[in-house]
């Protein structure tokens, strides 16, 4: 990669801010003000005007239009409005990418990344659609009953159980691991409501191999970030947390219709780790605390293998409560509850929280956070992750 | 008691308008898998598309290939998140690999006990589910242990 063409360390975060999170339908806010109110929270966090903020860049489809939040804000120069193609929970870290390159490449100066939701006030994720007639890629599932996003991707995950020879305990410590980070995180819905071994062996299966503490929260909140450009990085009150890498994409027809891609078992992050790396120009070795989004546990555990953090034979020594967690881990995870504790703030909750980590603000704080990686959204197309870096790794 | 496997209240699968699928749709009415394969290449391709991905030719045909194959991955699916399923219990979907097509894979139920055993590489045939009183009909092509 010609290193005149990176984004690596041109781009700060400013500021970052989250709702208070809830569970799904109870948001008393609309969720529009939603997305008003995480952004101001971010100005707010930065320092700077709403007004300053010249790009907005979300994905999945967020319905709080940029044009109506540019109105609304009252701001003079709109220079950029971004949405990440497809993969819900994907584009998280691909929307930060897109918003950085705007700033690197002098398009907008002042962008914020965001993610609102009010599954009351519009319609769940984990529910199937109710149509009369079904057609298309759906006409080939939906009739067989597989419409759901944990039925979709329990597939993948049991060819790669089965493959590797993972056991049911590798998942389980990844839930218990963001049950116990949130009982320090009073953000967290499940806040004061520990897992532990018994409770989650004994809860119902919801798709073989997924538990019901396996999957994600459905929530109402909004949480956003502001990116500037490094040059500005020391007029704000944070420690520098600069990018040091962005970006997404998935695999040789990974989007292939009806389960059709040629390698299934996958948390499609193999091609994009290496080139997150290279711009980074960082090793997996480097990375001292990790978010990782899980929409189901065993997207991360996939996430983790392909990011080079753990080899998949090894999954079963990997995946202990004691490695993913403070004391004694190897690679601290999902440090705030992440989707399955936190909130399941379709994955920026994860991306904020990589943030803290550099800044040394987090619930449950790393010590000496320089590398802070954020994965989002395994097992859809396309997927995307990001790496902030402190100021030592410049 | 259905005579299907599923419980019946799902949403009915239809051709597309734009006649990408409507060979396969009318295929399996005929008791018949019929999927893609490429007229110039010869390479199969499933899910449908309007163009060769190892060719790139336009000239994308429909061919009846055996109704046979291999497990490829499983799931015993436990939470019913459609209200038809409400009453169902659990149940299997099985993704198929036909190696007769280039391992093309396509989606079904594995007919039986929904609390058997699952083994991927086990071989399976694929069972004709007409849905005769459905308007308008259609068939599924659900799967047995070979």
């Amino acid at each position: 990669m010609s290193t005149d063409r990176t984004m690596r360390g041109k781009v700060v975060v400013a500021g970052i801010a989250e709702t208070t999170y809830y569970k799904r339908g109870q948001s008393p806010d609309a969720e529009f003000k939603l997305a008003l109110q995480a952004i101001m929270g971010a100005c707010e966090n930065a320092g700077i005007s709403p007004k300053k903020i010249d790009g907005f860049s979300s994905y999945s489809n967020d319905r709080s239009d940029p044009s109506r939040l540019a109105a609304a804000l009252g701001i003079d120069d709109l220079r950029f409005a971004s949405m990440q193609w497809g993969g819900g929970g994907g584009g998280a870290s691909g929307a930060l990418a897109n918003a950085a390159s705007a700033i690197a490449t002098g398009m907008a100066e002042c962008v914020v990344v965001f993610r609102a939701l009010a599954q009351g006030q519009f319609g769940r994720f984990g529910q199937g659609r109710q149509s009369k007639f079904i057609g298309g890629e759906a006409a080939q599932t939906m009739p067989y009953g597989l419409m759901s996003p944990a039925q979709m991707f329990a597939m993948k995950v049991n060819r790669f159980m089965d493959d590797h020879g993972v056991k049911q305990e590798a998942l389980r410590a990844i839930s218990l691991a963001a049950y116990e980070h949130a009982q320090n995180n009073p953000r967290a819905v499940m806040h004061g409501r520990p897992l532990d071994e018994e409770k989650y062996d004994n809860s119902r299966w919801i798709v073989e191999p997924f538990h019901l503490y396996d999957c994600c929260q459905e929530n109402d909140g909004a949480a956003a970030m502001i990116l500037v450009s490094a040059e500005r990085a020391k007029e704000f009150d944070h420690p520098p947390c600069y990018v040091l890498s962005a970006l997404s994409g998935s695999h040789y027809r990974a989007g292939a219709p009806v389960h059709n891609t040629p390698d299934y078992a996958t948390s499609t992050f193999k091609t994009v780790a290496p080139r997150l790396y290279e711009m980074a120009q960082v090793k997996p070795s480097d990375v001292d605390v990790l978010q990782s989004y899980e929409n189901f546990t065993g997207g991360v555990l996939m996430s983790v293998v392909e990011h080079g953090i753990c080899a998949p034979e090894e999954c079963n020594d990997f995946f202990t409560l004691e490695n993913l967690t403070l004391a004694k881990g190897k690679m601290p995870l999902n440090t705030s509850g992440g989707n399955l504790a936190e909130c399941y703030m379709h994955g920026l909750g994860l991306n904020v929280e990589g943030v803290r980590q550099i800044w040394g603000e987090s619930p449950n704080q790393v010590e000496n956070v320089n590398v802070s990686m954020v994965t989002s959204g395994p097992m859809v197309t396309p997927v995307s992750s990001c790496i902030f870096g402190s100021e030592a790794t410049l | 008691m259905s005579d299907y496997y599923l419980n019946p209240g799902l949403a009915i699968p239809r051709a597309q308008p734009d006649g990408l699928d409507a060979e396969y749709w009318q295929g399996l009415s005929e008791n018949k898998l019929i999927i893609q394969r490429c007229s110039s290449c010869k390479g199969w391709q499933w899910g449908p598309e309007w163009l060769c991905h190892r060719c790139h030719s336009f000239e994308m045909g429909y061919e009846e290939v055996a109704a046979t194959g291999v497990i490829y991955s499983h799931e015993r699916i436990w939470h019913p998140i459609h209200p038809a399923l409400k009453d169902q219990g659990p149940y299997i979907v099985v993704l198929v690999e036909l190696p007769q097509a280039d391992n093309v894979r396509v989606v079904g139920n594995l007919l039986g006990d929904p609390e058997q055993p699952l083994k991927i590489g086990a071989e399976v045939t694929g069972v004709f589910e007409h849905h005769a009183d459905s308007d308008p009909a259609y068939t599924l092509l659900q799967w047995q242990l070979a």
